[in-house]
């Protein structure tokens, strides 16, 4: 619904009730990235731990969810189990949908349930179930025992669950949303497992009228088709593994713990490859014509007769670089299958993959052994990271439940800190230089979708420090406005700022379609508040060795470059900072 | 007259852009229900999509269901509902055998009144206008 102010859903847990609360602050916040970064500084708790079970859980959506298209993201909020600071995790499917037709802007959920539990809501429905006999099961199994607890709704609700490794607390436990999407990264998987939460079911049952604007549905006709234009033809095909053979051929994917930057093992495992040979059909989140989500198979036979079982396993570039690059692993079928194991447990593929990329390395310097990882790992051996992914869910031993705390922490406590590959996370899959590797070390979200310095890396030919930090920077805002909208970031060359404000406009939000600078700027500053209040201190942040030492197709890494980068990208970030500022103030 | 047909939905991808589209331009709702063609999934999203709409059965068991003259037989298929004429007592939806009218939390029903809009939005091509076959069983033989 069309409104100025934010209709918000608290949840508590302990005391199993809840409680509609309305906010102001569309027109200095809007949705997304700026609502979840006001509801944690209303309901979070900067100085006590993630574990504290006052600490928020929050989903919030955009003003324009379900008014235009692939305005389908939802932003998850928490303080993260990964690095005890304030985090955001974006994820899809039909979460977004779900909360518009709840007739909801957010979902926080506080306190923790006294047995393992799913929290059911809809636009006429709060109902806290105990679950026990759930707890325990995997991704998928919880996905069929939920939705055969929780009947109403098939089709029209979204479905978010942990799997084991979010009932471990695990720091790289992800959030499975309807099957093939997820809050993947930065422990929001422990944070519902930490709350004994073990799903949550939100219906879309309610209806709303269209704006009044008669341009409404032309405009909606214009965003439709630029949308199943040729702009976004390849994530309609290929999808994103598509990068995978560009980035080899330009010696900038990251293979074997980023030992390499490229392999020709690595055309066995081309998005290209993926699609002839793997791919069964593709999926949508609510709301998106494009259909991005690709769907492979694995089967396996389990009798000496021909008798098989089947899976079927969405994967895109960040899964593949994850466990079929960094691992060596050059069969797409092993890759999905290694991928399978991971989504079961309820890990964050991308962290684990290269999580064991490290304690294979880790293993080749026989700085650990079999006796911590319980089955042999050596590079390109599927059957051994199989069974590593299983216990790394699991927590099977000390060893696993060390790694799933993060590749630094395992590093830390047994040695092999030179080539951890981990950015402020686990890196993701662009090993395209200098300006890449200081976004995603000190970006907001250690991800690489806080700011484009991949793409910068592969355009920008000069080393102008200032240039590359001012790009980060302006791009993050962008980026922060788009994620404020929930625009899916696959859009991101069609939702210009000029068609924003004409969406905007059309349904009724006209300060802000006036207003985009100046509130894309508030909500970064906002956002970098939380992560300073929650004690982000980015000089502390290292590199690691190995990032020094690739080679792209520009040549050796320039150390000397990226060091002032981070350090100048650092001092920028830290201008975010009130306290940094209060402090240059007195000083002046 | 054509009836909207769902010929090829093993390829739906379950964006519900063809629901959205019915309730925007049709209903003028913006809405997962109040739409005349509606996407469900049974079992999860791994086991595929159906299209709950109207099958244009003739007659219609809707139209003899309805009370107040709400609902009459669309020539070639299918009906036209008077809304003015309703009094939200929701028998249509109880007598659909296909399940494929919405009932509102008032009662208002929402079914597929065969005009094709959804169809240009459907980027899968599930969805075409076709003449409707005869249909020459009775109405208690209809089946879903």
């Amino acid at each position: 619904m069309i409104r100025d102010n934010f209709r918000v859903l608290l949840v508590d847990l302990a005391t199993r009730r809840g409680k509609v609360e309305t906010l102001d602050g569309r027109d200095t916040v809007v949705g997304g990235s700026g609502l979840a970064a006001l509801l944690f500084t209303r309901y979070g708790h900067p100085a006590r731990s993630w574990r504290d079970p006052d600490q928020p859980l929050i989903f919030t959506i955009g003003p324009l969810t379900g008014y235009f298209p692939l305005m389908s993201k939802t932003v998850c909020a928490f303080k993260s189990p990964y690095h005890d600071q304030y985090a955001e995790s974006h994820g899809g499917g039909r979460s977004a949908l779900a909360l518009r037709f709840a007739d909801l802007d957010a979902l926080v959920v506080v306190g923790r349930a006294e047995k393992p539990s799913c929290i059911a809501i809809g636009s006429r429905d709060l109902v806290i179930k105990e679950l026990p006999f759930v707890w325990g099961k995997n991704v998928f199994e919880t996905g069929k025992m939920v939705r055969s607890l929780v009947k109403r709704g098939g089709g029209h609700r979204t479905i978010m669950r942990i799997g084991p490794a979010g009932e471990n607390l695990s720091a790289i436990a992800g959030i499975n949303v309807d099957t093939y999407r997820h809050f993947g990264r930065l422990g929001g998987g422990a944070v519902m497992g930490s709350k004994n939460l073990k799903a949550i079911v939100i219906e879309g049952d309610s209806s709303f009228k269209i704006p009044e604007s008669k341009d409404y549905p032309s405009l909606f006709e214009e965003v439709y088709t630029k949308l199943t234009g040729k702009d976004m033809m390849k994530y309609h095909d290929i999808g994103t593994p598509i990068n995978m053979a560009v980035l080899n051929e330009l010696m900038m994917l990251p293979i074997r713990n980023l030992q390499r930057t490229t392999d020709q093992g690595m055309a066995g495992i081309s998005g290209e490859k993926f699609a002839d040979d793997v791919l069964l059909r593709n999926g949508a989140c609510a709301g998106c014509p494009v259909g991005c989500i690709h769907i492979g198979f694995v089967r396996e036979r389990f009798q000496k007769e021909h008798r098989y079982i089947y899976r079927q396993v969405s994967y895109d570039h960040e899964p593949i670089f994850a466990v079929g690059a960094m691992l060596s692993v050059e069969n797409p079928f092993e890759v999905l299958a290694i991928i399978d194991i991971s989504e079961k447990m309820g890990l964050d593929v991308m962290s684990a993959g290269v999580a064991l990329a490290w304690a294979t390395e880790a293993t080749e310097k026989r700085i650990i052994s079999k006796s911590e990882t319980v089955v042999p790992l050596s590079f390109g051996d599927s059957e051994g990271y199989k069974q590593a992914m299983l216990n790394l869910g699991m927590g099977t031993n000390e060893f696993y439940r060390i790694l799933a705390q993060g590749t630094l922490k395992a590093a830390e406590h047994y040695g092999g800190q030179d080539y951890a590959c981990v950015l402020g996370q686990e890196m993701a899959g662009y090993a395209t230089g200098e300006v890449y590797f200081a976004s995603q070390a000190l970006g907001f979200r250690h991800s690489h979708l806080d700011s484009g310095g991949y793409s910068y890396d592969q355009k920008e030919t000069s080393k102008d420090v200032a240039k590359a930090v001012d790009s980060l920077i302006k791009d993050e805002q962008d980026r922060v406005l788009l994620t404020s909208m929930v625009a899916c970031l696959f859009a991101r060359g069609v939702y210009t700022d000029e068609l924003l404000a004409s969406c905007l406009k059309v349904v009724g939000y006209d300060y802000l379609a006036g207003n985009l600078e100046s509130v894309s700027l508030n909500i970064q500053g906002l956002r970098w508040k939380n992560r300073f209040a929650t004690g982000f201190a980015p000089e502390k942040l290292s590199i690691p060795k190995r990032f020094y030492e690739i080679t792209t197709a520009k040549g050796p890494l320039d150390g000397a470059f990226l060091d002032t980068l981070k350090t100048e990208y650092c001092k920028a970030i830290r201008g975010f900072d009130p306290d940094t500022r209060k402090s240059e103030d007195q000083a002046s | 007259m054509k009836i909207l047909t769902t010929p090829r939905m093993e390829r739906c991808i379950g964006c519900h852009s063809c629901s959205f589209a019915c309730a925007r331009l049709v209903h003028k709702n913006l809405s997962w229900d109040t739409a005349g063609i509606r996407i469900a999934s049974a079992g999860g999203l791994s086991t595929g999509f159906e299209a709950k709409i109207c099958v244009a059965c003739d007659p219609a068991p809707c139209v003899r269901a309805c009370p107040t003259g709400a609902y009459s037989q669309r020539k070639g298929g299918g009906v036209i509902v008077r809304k003015s004429l309703c009094i939200r007592c929701g028998k249509c939806g109880q007598a659909c055998p296909v399940n494929a009218i919405y009932l509102d939390p008032t009662g208002e029903p929402f079914v597929c009144l065969h005009c094709g809009r959804c169809i240009p939005f459907c980027p899968h091509d599930c969805l075409e206008m076709a003449e409707a076959a005869a249909q020459e069983t009775e109405e208690s033989e209809v089946r879903p």
